[in-house]
């Protein structure tokens, strides 16, 4: 058993690029993380990739090179760019490789995501009657967030407020103009209590990761995080996820819950422990309810974390300190590798404007996604 | 009462005795309710109809055209409410909701079960359930 290491990281921006496919935008990506390593891609023992709605990620030996490597293609929906890290990670831990790429890409069209009923197993009816939108799921989750815990409009808007700050000084991030927050509260009501402006959008872009053995890493002597933990978890009784027609009475937790216990337990650390944090954001109630769900404060606690501006880049735990997805937009093969980028970029004090202070040493990223799955990563410096 | 228009789907609602009640599925092992039900085939259930009354959990506004597909409504396009609805001994079910203002949605107000007129693009109509303020005596 070898501890896993990631030694580069390579971005596609995130936005809209009519000229390049999604897999164009992969093998950017993965092309940029070697550079940084200085590694050939005939290096690279195997390979993890995939996207939800932009190709098969294996096809990309044709421009990177018939090495014949093993490339798996991760399909794990909005958890697809962690579940890639995951197998990367738990194949060089197992020792049967030393060097190898995780990769995610994706290019959405524009507007919200259109599902089909029978892909999820559910009747027709709930797709044709107008109740299967992710839109609608994030909505009602806050909302009867917000009731029991007394959360207001103003904190869901300073979230966004956040992203968009945090987006102008991310060079990959697709929003780059900081968005005032009466601009946030009154933009157009999309889902109530969710405005236009604390929704993220799907998008386009791609992040690939190098991941090394410690032996392999330490021969190689580059700028590199050991990761700690990486959890891939689905949905334990009683959860509330996208597409339920229906929510059992006796509520639960979440996947998200269960897959940031196994990863603290994994790490051996807890969330006080953690420096710097990557929460799914897809809108601003998301990020407010992932602080709890993953152990960084109580229910209720957000009002007052917010309020006093802990989350943000110069805050005690800054979170989302690229603008999340509310800046960077939802590829969603490649949103949960954008979230250990960061941290990546962040803990090797390479992130410039935006740079956490005081040499942050440990990382945490969650990502969510339908019909209810959560891949929690920790990484130290 | 006029006669409705066709279910939308089988096996999803039911009149008894004058209310409407949504069809589901009880797990004989676990004594879990499931909904939509299970089809009838599946010895492991058996069918129950839920409870026509309730309490909102939560709500929101759709307030864009949902993407055909999967949506089948009418292009025209009107905001609809829709929230989840305790009903006791039973499940939280998704739902549209009539009946009431935006404005004056809120978490823990009463609600019954009722048959919702659906107007599908091409112009058939069909039958679907909504969830409707209870009427308070007084008001």
């Amino acid at each position: 058993m070898s501890d896993v290491f990631i030694i580069g990281a390579g971005i596609h921006p995130f936005g809209r690029t009519p000229a390049l496919s999604g897999l164009q935008q992969g093998v950017y990506a993965v092309r940029q993380a070697l550079a940084q390593t200085g590694l050939g891609w005939s290096d690279i023992r195997f390979a993890f990739g995939g996207s939800d709605s932009a190709g098969n990620a294996d096809t990309m030996v044709s421009e990177l090179g018939l090495t014949g490597l093993p490339f798996i293609n991760v399909a794990n929906g909005c958890a697809t760019g962690g579940s890639a890290m995951f197998g990367a990670y738990s194949t060089i831990k197992s020792g049967e490789f030393d060097l190898g790429i995780a990769v995610g890409f994706d290019k959405h069209p524009r507007g919200s995501f259109s599902p089909l009923p029978a892909d999820w197993g559910l009747p027709d009816w709930y797709g044709e009657t107008g109740l299967m939108l992710t839109t609608q799921f994030f909505a009602m989750k806050i909302q009867r967030y917000m009731a029991t815990y007394g959360i207001t409009p103003r904190t869901l808007g300073a979230v966004a407020e956040k992203a968009f700050a945090n987006g102008v000084l991310a060079d990959h991030a697709w929003r780059r103009e900081a968005v005032d927050i009466d601009t946030i509260l009154s933009s157009q009501m999309v889902s109530d209590p969710l405005t236009k402006f604390m929704f993220c959008s799907p998008g386009e872009g791609a992040v690939a990761l190098v991941l090394a053995s410690e032996k392999r890493a330490r021969e190689l002597g580059l700028p590199s995080v050991r990761l700690r933990a990486a959890a891939v978890r689905t949905r334990p009784p009683g959860s509330f996820e996208v597409f339920s027609p229906a929510l059992d009475l006796d509520r639960g937790g979440s996947p998200t819950t269960v897959a940031s216990r196994a990863a603290y337990e994994m790490a051996g650390i807890g969330p006080e422990d953690i420096d710097i944090a990557q929460l799914q954001d897809t809108e601003t109630g998301a990020e407010i309810m992932h602080m709890a769900e993953n152990g960084f404060c109580a229910d209720g606690e957000q009002t007052a974390w917010i309020a006093e501006g802990r989350t943000r880049i110069d805050g005690t735990l800054p979170v989302n300190t690229d603008g999340g997805c509310l800046a960077c937009g939802e590829p969603i093969g490649a949103s949960g590798l954008r979230q250990v980028y960061e941290n990546y970029v962040q803990l090797t004090g390479r992130a410039g404007r935006r740079q956490v202070p005081g040499d942050p040493r440990l990382g945490y990223s969650h990502v969510y996604g339908a019909p209810g799955v959560s891949a929690v990563a920790i990484v130290e410096r | 009462m006029p006669t409705l228009a066709p279910m939308i789907a089988d096996n999803l609602l039911v009149e008894v005795d004058g209310a409407h009640h949504l069809i589901a599925s009880l797990h004989r092992a676990s004594g879990r309710t499931i909904f939509p039900a299970r089809p009838d085939t599946d010895d492991r259930y058996e069918a129950v109809l839920l409870p026509c009354e309730g309490r909102l959990w939560s709500w929101t506004v759709q307030r864009f055209r949902p993407k055909s597909p999967p949506y089948a409504g009418a292009e025209a396009f009107e905001p609809y409410a829709v929230g989840y609805v305790q009903l006791d001994g039973a499940l939280i079910v998704e739902s549209r909701l009539v009946d009431v203002a935006f404005d004056g949605l809120r978490i823990d107000m009463p609600m019954r079960l009722v048959p919702l007129e659906f107007t599908l693009a091409s112009g058939a109509v069909r039958t679907s359930f909504a969830f409707a303020p209870v009427e308070e005596a007084g008001r």
